[in-house]
């Protein structure tokens, strides 16, 4: 934080100290929010690099007392990792394709103007926004549909979002009418024109969208619970590490009333503790979001600027 | 020649077979929204019913029991208190710590460390709440980093289970929201800035006003419209206090203060099958969350803003 002095001869003493005392505080809430935003997923880190019984030791905040693998290794066996991580993986990766194609082809058609049904459809797809049934008149429908115990229960439902469509409707109204115009006139049918000029040309809002999707998929686990709980092979990422977090809660409860004695022998006795598992499992989830983070964050305030025009 | 109004066109249907093709690509992403999205509404019946999922539709009515239950129900009364008392600690804090940060990073003249720090406060936004559930409890664990700084800091003496102190709840909820999103809330007020002329800076710093006094009388007027907005608005999803992590970080010893609606629920649903109560106590949310939205709007149109419905 460089202070200029030079164009500010005329500040007087008090305002000079009011500057000084500002950078200060610039300097002081920046690191404060930097550190504090880094620091738990350092901590995690650490914890699930360190050997799992020194980790209840205490004192595990900067870097591994006793070096060790052990806590990745026991959870890729015992919660079966590469299968969750598969079934994520494909769910983030289906859900993208779906939503953008789906939502573009939608949008495009319900932004042509002279469409004698755009303003009713566009309300009914606007409205879902607001509306919300919800948990179990959604629970039975579901049921209804026999999608419950299926991989799609985890794509079908989420398919089409009305703030996606408002932010590619946008989009999509400012490509130029004369494009479309000419290739109508050269005969080239609708859905032709959806295909090779609107989604192409729609290409950065639709990176921005596939990403929201993407994430929003990867990180959901409520619908796992509701819908797949007696499937194991259809376990996410994120309900495995659900149900990790949630043993550990159990765990350092009953701990906590017994403290010392039992729980040592108990922690002794095995290799890993709930939270040491837990740390690595944290981590395994995050990094995923980490490698992809670069890429959303050059489009997402793109996006978001997008999204917030109205019509 | 494509802004024809609909209905004095010559004939609806016959403008409607030339455009079979826009038909054919909206309609059935349209029906799929209706089937997901308004067909659930008919749900709504088993709040009146008795409702057994092996009797269906065909259940018996009873009425307005469930309601009737509802509010006489201690717990309810308790999960009510819950749900708004959260929803306002993350009202104020939410709007609070994203005004302050984001006139922060305003002032920052170096654009790599405004990126910088920018780039570190939005990545929470995209964690699950399991993440931060699970890097929530590893910082307040007894022996986590928190108690540590807290002694440190002589604000407590033992370190505590904080996840087990009932009255902490809210505020741990509030502060993990603060935590996930406040980086993310600063964009729409960092683009409300962007937008006020840097004329009015520079004018009043020639006039001799300290940096303060720019906030005060610039900055602060230039981004009112969009607080006001956001504040009416959010005023209008008071009874969504977050499921995700409340579920995620309640335990036998915070129950009384970690129930929210959305757990009453699932609660009673899940748990003990009954349906019946936990769609009533569903619907009364949606409902209260839709009049809310309504006057929200209806207040904001007011005040000359921007409608948003």
């Amino acid at each position: 934080m460089k202070m200029r002095f030079g164009g500010k001869l005329y500040l007087s003493k008090q305002s000079l100290l009011g500057e000084i005392g500002f950078s200060l505080y610039k300097a002081v809430t920046l690191t404060f929010i930097v550190l504090v935003t880094l620091y738990p997923f350092w901590n995690t880190v650490v914890i699930s690099f360190n050997q799992a019984v020194d980790t209840t030791r205490g004192g595990v905040y900067l870097w591994p007392r006793i070096w060790t693998f052990q806590n990745y290794k026991s959870i890729w066996v015992t919660s079966n990792i590469p299968h969750a991580l598969f079934i994520s993986v494909a769910r983030a990766v289906i859900s993208a394709v779906l939503n953008l194609f789906l939502t573009t082809m939608v949008a495009y058609a319900l932004s042509r103007k002279e469409f004698v049904l755009r303003k009713p459809f566009t309300l009914i797809v606007l409205l879902s926004m607001y509306v919300n049934a919800g948990l179990f008149p959604n629970y039975f429908l579901i049921r209804n549909l026999h999608l419950n115990g299926t991989f799609w229960v985890y794509v079908i439902p989420t398919m089409i979002s009305a703030f996606n469509f408002i932010v590619i409707r946008t989009f999509i109204k400012t490509i130029p009418e004369s494009l479309f115009e000419s290739a109508r006139i050269d005969g080239t049918s609708e859905f032709r024109i959806f295909l090779s000029f609107v989604l192409p040309l729609s290409k950065p809002v639709l990176a921005t969208v596939a990403l929201f999707v993407a994430v929003g998929a990867w990180n959901a686990w409520f619908d796992t619970l509701l819908y797949n709980s007696a499937k194991p092979e259809l376990f996410t990422l994120q309900y495995q590490l659900m149900a990790l977090l949630q043993q550990s809660m159990n765990q350092s409860k009953s701990a906590a009333d017994i403290n010392s004695a039992g729980m040592a022998a108990n922690i002794i006795a095995s290799t890993v503790t709930p939270m040491s598992i837990r740390a690595a499992g944290t981590i395994i989830a995050t990094v995923p979001i980490l490698i992809v983070y670069p890429f959303l964050q050059k489009y997402f305030v793109v996006g978001m600027n997008v999204g917030s025009i109205k019509e | 020649m494509s802004s024809v109004a609909i209905n004095r066109s010559p004939g609806f249907w016959k403008r409607l077979s030339t455009q079979r093709q826009l038909l054919w690509m909206s309609l059935p992403i349209v029906l799929y929204v209706i089937l997901f999205t308004y067909v659930p509404l008919a749900g709504w019946t088993m709040a009146f019913q008795d409702f057994k999922p092996t009797k269906g539709f065909a259940s018996p009515w009873v009425g307005v029991k469930w309601f009737a239950y509802l509010f006489s129900d201690e717990q309810f009364v308790m999960v009510m208190r819950n749900t708004l008392a959260m929803s306002f600690i993350n009202l104020i804090f939410g709007f609070t710590f994203a005004i302050g940060l984001a006139l922060t990073l305003n002032e920052v003249k170096s654009k790599r460390l405004k990126s910088f720090a920018q780039t570190v406060s939005y990545l929470p936004h995209f964690l699950s709440w399991v993440v931060v559930a699970g890097l929530v409890s590893t910082i307040l664990a007894s022996d986590g980093v928190f108690n540590i700084v807290f002694q440190w800091l002589g604000i407590i003496k033992e370190p505590k289970i904080w996840l087990g102190q009932p009255k902490a709840f809210w505020w741990i909820v509030g502060f993990t929201n603060v935590w996930k999103e406040v980086g993310w809330n600063t964009i729409i007020y960092l683009a409300a800035m962007s937008a006020i002329d840097p004329a009015l800076y520079e004018a009043a710093e020639i006039d001799g006003c300290g940096r303060l006094s720019r906030i005060r009388h610039i900055t602060l007027p230039g981004i009112k419209s969009t607080i006001v907005v956001l504040l009416i608005m959010n005023l209008g999803w008071i009874m969504e206090s977050g499921f995700e992590i409340q579920y995620l970080l309640r335990n036998g010893m915070n129950a009384d203060y970690s129930q929210s609606i959305d757990i009453y629920v699932v609660n009673y649903g899940m748990r003990q099958g009954n349906y019946s109560l936990a769609t009533a106590g569903g619907m009364f949310k949606s409902v209260v969350n839709i009049i809310l939205l309504l006057m929200a709007n209806w207040f904001s149109g007011k005040l000359g803003e921007e409608k948003l419905v």
